[in-house]
Order: C-alpha cells, then structure tokens, then sequence
C-alpha cells in the first residue's frame, strides 16, 4: 500500500466514524460456537428493551443467521449509551453434518443444519469485514482460548482497527480460568461474566459503555 | 498455477506444497485463496512460508463456508504461529495499517490433519490419508 493512499484510508475510516457517532453504534458479538453468545445477546436485549434475540441451545450452531436487536438503550451514570447488537453464528473454519447427528437429530436436518451454518459462518465473516463498529468477543472460560479460530479472528478485529472487549463468559461453571484469557489476549480487556446467571452484568453494561458509547 | 512435473503414481502418500512467500506475492488476494482451497480439496498439505493477512484469513475462511458439502468436504484446518507482533506495532504502523504477517501457516483438509501441539515457536500435526 502506498503511503498517500494508507494515510488517505485511514483519514477515511476517522472521519467516518467521527461523522457517524450520532447514530447507534453496530456492536457484533463474535467468537467460536457454543460460547454463549445468544445467551449474552438475549440478557443485555431483555435487561434493556423485555424482548430476546433468538433462541439458545446446547447445540452448536443453533444461531445460523446474524440477527439485529435495534436501539438497544443502555443506562448508566445517568446518560444512555445506544447500541444495536448484531448476534452472529459462531465463527470455525470447519463443519461436519455429522456432528449434528450426536445431537438427536436426523440426517435431513443435520445436513440442512450444516449447510446453514455454512451460510451463517460466511455472513458473519461478511459483517465483520463491511458492517460493524464494534465487536464484543466471547469465550466459554472452561475452554481453552488459544485456538486457531481466535487467533484470526482477533487479528482481523485489529486489522479493521475496531474496538473489541474480551467476554470471558460461563464463570458459574466448574472449570471456569478468566486468567488463561486474559494471558492469550493481553492487549484487550477481559471481562468476566455468566451470562446465563446474569453475575458481573453491571461491570459489563459499565465497559459496553465505555467502549462503544 | 503450474503444477509439478511429476504427478503422484500411487494412492500412499500425502502431497506437501510449500509455497514460498514470492510465489504468493505474485498473486492478487483470490488466486491466493484459489490456490490454498484447490490444494486442499484435492487432499494436499499447503504450507505458506509468509502466510496469509488477517483480510485474506477472513476470505478464505468465508470462501471455505461456501465450498463445504457432505461427505466431500468438511472444511479446512489451518494453523499459525500465533500473531506477537500485532501488541507491538508502532502507532504508526497501526495508522497506516501495516501488518506483520510472516508467519508460517499450515493449511490442510479437516478430516485429514490433527493438530496436536501448537506453542509460539512450534507447531506439530498429525496427517492423515484420505
């Protein structure tokens, strides 16, 4: 790239979001499947409008669309911080239907599971790159973090210069080691959370805010 | 892309591209992504010397989604070092978006390759036939 035209991208993507901040931030709530990311996206959505975003399951791959809660207004020290959360299918490089097939379902729909998730997965690729302004990314803390898929993933949230916050999430579970995300990520803040449980939520509301607000 | 002279005469072995970082500067980001997938789906090991940028990373797995289809292709498995120098860059390099992305990367079929270790100085993967 050649320097004018870095300085000149850069300057672009400043501006934009200077120009944009009236509007509500796009927050993308990233990371692999099963971590708990509809959970999350449906606790902040009925703690602050009563509705939900989409169903939750022990199955992987249950979310296989990205879906949008809107105007979600969040209260804190006094002031609102308006966001949309986008909850999007959990990002892996690979999908077998078979998987599917452990979980009590038949062939035909594990093979229509699959290949939905398929679609999903490269959606939310899609949205990451074009259309969001911020990313929450969670992570099941009983699972090991250093995995290839949050590598690149975190490294293409740097590579697009968007704010991100690290959701250490599941700390109800036995197992649960926040301080093995916060050492694979060291240069972004890690906050831990059940979003199941609904524990530390007021931290996480504090942090959405001052990050995304 | 050219392929090898010599082409594999016997269903024993797993094929390795190594493909060297000048070979893959030659190329724009989909032929990039063309020549990893096509490696892959035919069964090969593909190891880039320089690996790929995180927009390329995001591609590949984007276009990999679309390729899956049962019982032919499950997807890929690819491993990095772990990216150390992106807490380092100067706020210079981060205005201007440069990127460290030498990194040797392993890219294989998901239901082919294994990765048994990974650590920031050492990746170990198991291989198997088709």
């Amino acid at each position: 790239m050649g320097l004018l035209t870095g300085l000149r991208d850069s300057i672009t993507r400043v501006t934009d979001r200077l120009f944009s901040a009236s509007d509500p931030k796009r927050i993308g709530i990233y990371g692999p499947p099963n971590a708990g990311k509809t959970t999350l996206a449906n606790r902040v959505a009925r703690d602050w409008t009563g509705d939900a975003v989409g169903p939750e399951s022990h199955v992987p791959h249950e979310t296989r669309r990205a879906r949008r809660k809107e105007n979600v207004e969040i209260e804190r020290n006094g002031s609102t911080v308006t966001i949309d959360i986008v909850d999007t299918p959990g990002v892996t490089t690979k999908v077998d239907y078979k998987e599917f097939l452990e979980h009590d379902i038949d062939e035909e729909d594990a093979v229509r599971r699959s290949r939905e998730a398929t679609e999903g997965v490269a959606e939310a690729m899609h949205w990451l790159r074009e259309d969001v302004d911020g990313v929450i990314y969670v992570l099941d803390s009983t699972e090991d973090p250093f995995t290839q898929v949050n590598t690149m993933l975190i490294g293409i949230i740097e590579s697009q210069d968007l704010p991100v916050l690290i959701f250490a999430n599941k700390t109800d579970l036995n197992g649960s080691n926040v301080k093995r995300i916060g050492d694979a990520f060291p240069q972004h803040e890690t906050v831990p959370l059940s979003a199941l449980e609904g524990d530390n939520m007021d931290e996480v509301y504090d942090k959405i805010a001052e990050y995304f607000g | 892309m050219e392929m090898p002279e010599a082409t594999p005469t016997d269903d024993d072995g797993v094929q390795i591209d190594l493909i060297s970082g000048a070979r893959m500067e030659e190329l724009a980001g989909m032929e990039k992504i063309r020549l990893i997938l096509d490696g892959v789906r035919e069964g090969n090991i593909v190891i880039l010397e320089e690996g790929l940028s995180p927009d390329e990373e995001s591609k590949l797995i984007e276009v990999t989604m679309t390729e899956i289809s049962p019982d032919e292709f499950n997807g890929i498995e690819i491993e990095t070092y772990p990216r150390s120098e992106t807490a380092d860059r100067s706020f210079l390099d981060r205005l201007m978006g440069r990127e460290s992305t030498k990194k040797l990367t392993v890219i294989g079929p998901a239901n082919q390759i294994q990765t048994l270790h990974k650590d920031e100085n050492l990746i170990s993967a198991l291989v198997s036939r088709k």
